[in-house]
């Protein structure tokens, strides 16, 4: 199984919603719609479900050409972020619920009733009625009643953004789970990309109505193709500063020289690097030392978050342990130069950091 | 500004509460310092949101008294008791432009024109709207209108506190960023009382000085967020802080032995005869790969890379054990413990040692 969009756009009163788009998702895959709010994910989702029409190009499930179809007679299941249950039935009428339109005997609706209740740790709560769940229950009642159809395409819009933060990490760590039961393809939405890490599979970078970037989530998180992909798969926001290299050095918009980086070439450049990468302490002997004004600290316990003030950009370090330095004054902070991307001034991948290079 | 006192504060949505589970709020005795940063943190139906509707006077408790000052507001109305707050969703008058909602509680307050006009521009600028002051509210996108609601929560200076309910809910991850970092610097330069209620501990312990955790109406713990981190007080704030939150196991003490099933574990405290549930606590931070005789024995399910570091999701016998990878780091049979870091719980409670 697999579903295709060719050369699909939608323009919604002369204003692209969706530019054109050409994916296939294939079956028994799990693929991340990776973006901030109205980067046109939810309307993908409506195109895939035939909720709305492409203005043109055309959608093909397993090769047959699906555009035309109604929604009803489409094979999907649809999660949104606000979870819909049906509050005067029972949980176990909830799940069947599908199976009921679709006329099954009631001894195949007790059999997937069960298995689906098992999958969803919802056996317990079967007799009660919705509103008398926790708010993670009652997702996984939605969720439940989406997989039990076996529906061949899944798709899920946020569908933990109104849980509780800790409700949302123990359904982040079961969903790839139960996917993997499910055999369909699974379509994720999510602004998050740490969720977007916790579930694996691949991932569809969107920005604006485009897709910027599809691939391997992990491959994407450590080899995105563009700044603006970086940007959107990082978080805290990725770190940006412009350099010049000229023959055997670089020197940045700040004024530091280094050495040049292997196999970059003369001209005009972004260099990115991530959060996580900048360090208090010379930790190599390479680390390039950048003065910064620290404006504001934020320690969660174990980590701290150094807010600074670069030149003109703003910078986020993410420092392991518990640091409490003077606000409002210049810091020495550390970056090692195989933790820099370099685009060039168009935003284009010209470098990937040479540490994913390394196992990553 | 003021200092706010809660003195045996409890409340019931029962006409006649007899037992613990009766209470939305058990009782709760706490001074909010004039001028301090405080988190209320904890899941939904903890009674955080009810806690916070008795500061602002949204709801009369059943019982104790809440002071601003040394003046008791219990039965004063929200208007009276002269706090901002900033809610979940936007709340902006969409046909007033960004500078009219910004003012509007100041014009409320009859102050003068020169004075509105100054003190709209200096928050503007703050919270980085100044670019859009003349723009009107109705076409901004919900990320721009909450920026309003936050400014409009700010703008004034007499406030006695100032009180948020989720206000990021709505927000883009990268937008939180820059508005959490901007909450922070203002409240540094202000110096309001601020309390911030929240389910996300990264809101929580970024915004505090200190958090308040709060359990089925129970205040479970308050503390630093570096306290919280290294010493909870309840397994509660061990799960609920920290992601994956603290491993919790089951073990025998025996004066500074730990026993998990047959292994055994030396500490670096006497706990003496403990009775009851007791547990141990490590956070997956604190436990490390090791081919040592003496490591806990583990199974090895599942690694996830969350980019910054790995989670391997382990078990021993029948508990869950979480570990966090660094760079580096490799996968082995057994697992030991930082001993600093290990914290015994009986019955929930951390014992001090």
């Amino acid at each position: 199984m697999s579903l295709t969009f060719e050369k699909i756009t939608l323009t919604v009163e002369g204003e692209h919603h969706i530019y054109e788009t050409n994916i296939t998702f294939e079956n028994a895959t799990m693929n991340v719609l990776l973006g901030a709010t109205l980067s046109g994910k939810t309307t993908l989702m409506r195109l895939m479900a035939g909720l709305d029409k492409p203005t043109t190009g055309r959608i093909l499930w397993n090769g047959e050409d699906v555009t035309d179809k109604r929604v009803q007679d489409r094979d999907i299941a649809f999660v949104y972020q606000q979870f819909i249950n049906y509050p005067s039935l029972s949980v176990y009428e909830n799940i069947a619920s599908p199976l009921r339109v679709m006329k099954k005997s009631n001894a195949e609706i007790a059999k997937a009733v069960k298995d689906t209740a098992d999958l969803m740790k919802l056996t317990p709560f079967l007799d009660r009625r919705p509103l008398e769940l926790s708010g993670g229950q009652q997702q996984r009642c939605a969720l439940a009643r989406a997989l039990i159809k076996g529906a061949g395409l899944v798709l899920m819009d946020e569908p933990l953004a109104n849980l509780d933060y800790k409700l949302r990490e123990e359904l982040r760590t079961e969903i790839p789970k139960i996917f993997e039961q499910s055999g369909a393809i699974f379509i994720y939405a999510t602004t998050e990309p740490e969720e977007a890490l916790l579930l694996g599979g691949n991932t569809a970078a969107m920005h604006e109505g485009h897709i910027t970037q599809f691939g391997k989530t992990s491959s994407i998180y450590h080899k995105p193709n563009t700044a603006v992909t970086a940007a959107i798969f990082s978080n805290p926001p990725m770190n940006f500063l412009k350099l010049k290299k000229n023959a055997d050095k670089i020197t940045f918009a700040d004024g530091t020289v280094i050495p040049a980086i292997e196999k970059l070439p003369d001209g005009d450049f972004l260099a990115g690097f991530r959060s996580n990468h900048l360090e208090l302490n010379r930790l190599s002997k390479d680390a390039i030392n950048f003065t910064a004004t620290l404006e504001t600290t934020e320690i969660t316990g174990s980590e701290t978050y150094l807010h600074m003030q670069h030149g003109d950009d703003r910078w986020v370090g993410l420092i392991h342990g518990v640091h409490d330095l003077p606000l409002g004054e210049d810091i020495s902070i550390y970056l090692d130069p195989s933790h820099i991307y370099t685009f060039d001034q168009g935003g284009q991948l010209v470098l990937p950091a040479s540490y994913t290079e390394r196992g990553h | 500004m003021a200092k706010i006192t809660l003195s045996n504060l409890a409340h019931s949505y029962m006409d006649n509460p007899t037992r613990d589970e009766d209470y939305a709020l058990k009782p709760v005795n706490h001074i909010w310092e004039d001028g301090a940063a405080y988190a209320l943190l904890g899941p939904s139906g903890c009674g955080k949101s009810t806690l916070l509707n008795i500061i602002s006077g949204l709801l009369k408790p059943s019982s104790g008294k809440v002071l601003f000052d040394e003046n008791d507001v219990t039965n004063d109305d929200t208007a009276i008791r002269n706090i901002a707050q900033v809610f979940q969703f936007p709340v902006v008058y969409d046909t007033m432009s960004v500078k009219e909602n910004l003012a509007f509680p100041l014009k409320n307050r009859g102050l003068n024109k020169e004075y509105i006009e100054k003190r709209v521009a200096e928050i503007a600028v703050m919270i980085s709207l100044e670019d859009i002051l003349n723009k009107k509210a109705s076409g901004l996108t919900a990320d721009v209108k909450q920026k309003i609601s936050l400014g409009r929560g700010l703008v004034r200076e007499d406030v006695n506190a100032i009180l948020f309910d989720e206000p990021l809910t709505v927000i883009d991850p990268v937008m939180k960023w820059e508005l959490r970092s901007q909450l922070k610097a203002i409240h540094q330069k202000l110096g309001h009382t601020m309390i911030y209620v929240t389910h996300d501990q990264t809101e929580a312990l970024t915004f505090a000085d200190k958090v308040i955790v709060m359990s089925d109406g129970e205040v479970v713990q308050i503390g630093t967020p570096t306290e919280l981190f290294e010493k909870p007080a309840h397994t509660f704030v061990g799960y609920f802080i920290g992601s994956p939150g603290m491993n919790i196991l089951p073990v025998e003490i025996n004066g500074n032995i730990a026993i998990i099933n047959d292994h055994k574990i030396t500490l670096n405290n006497q706990y003496g005869s403990l009775t009851g549930k007791i547990e141990l606590g490590i956070r997956p931070e604190f436990v490390t790969f090791s081919n040592d005789p003496n490591a806990l024995p583990v199974k090895v399910n599942r690694v996830e890379d969350v980019g910054h570091y790995k989670i391997a999701r382990a078990n021993h016998l029948d508990h869950d054990i979480n570990i966090i990878l660094n760079d580096g780091d490799e996968i082995m049979d057994g697992v030991v413990f930082d001993k600093e870091k290990i914290n015994i719980y009986a019955d929930d409670w951390r014992v001090t040692p």
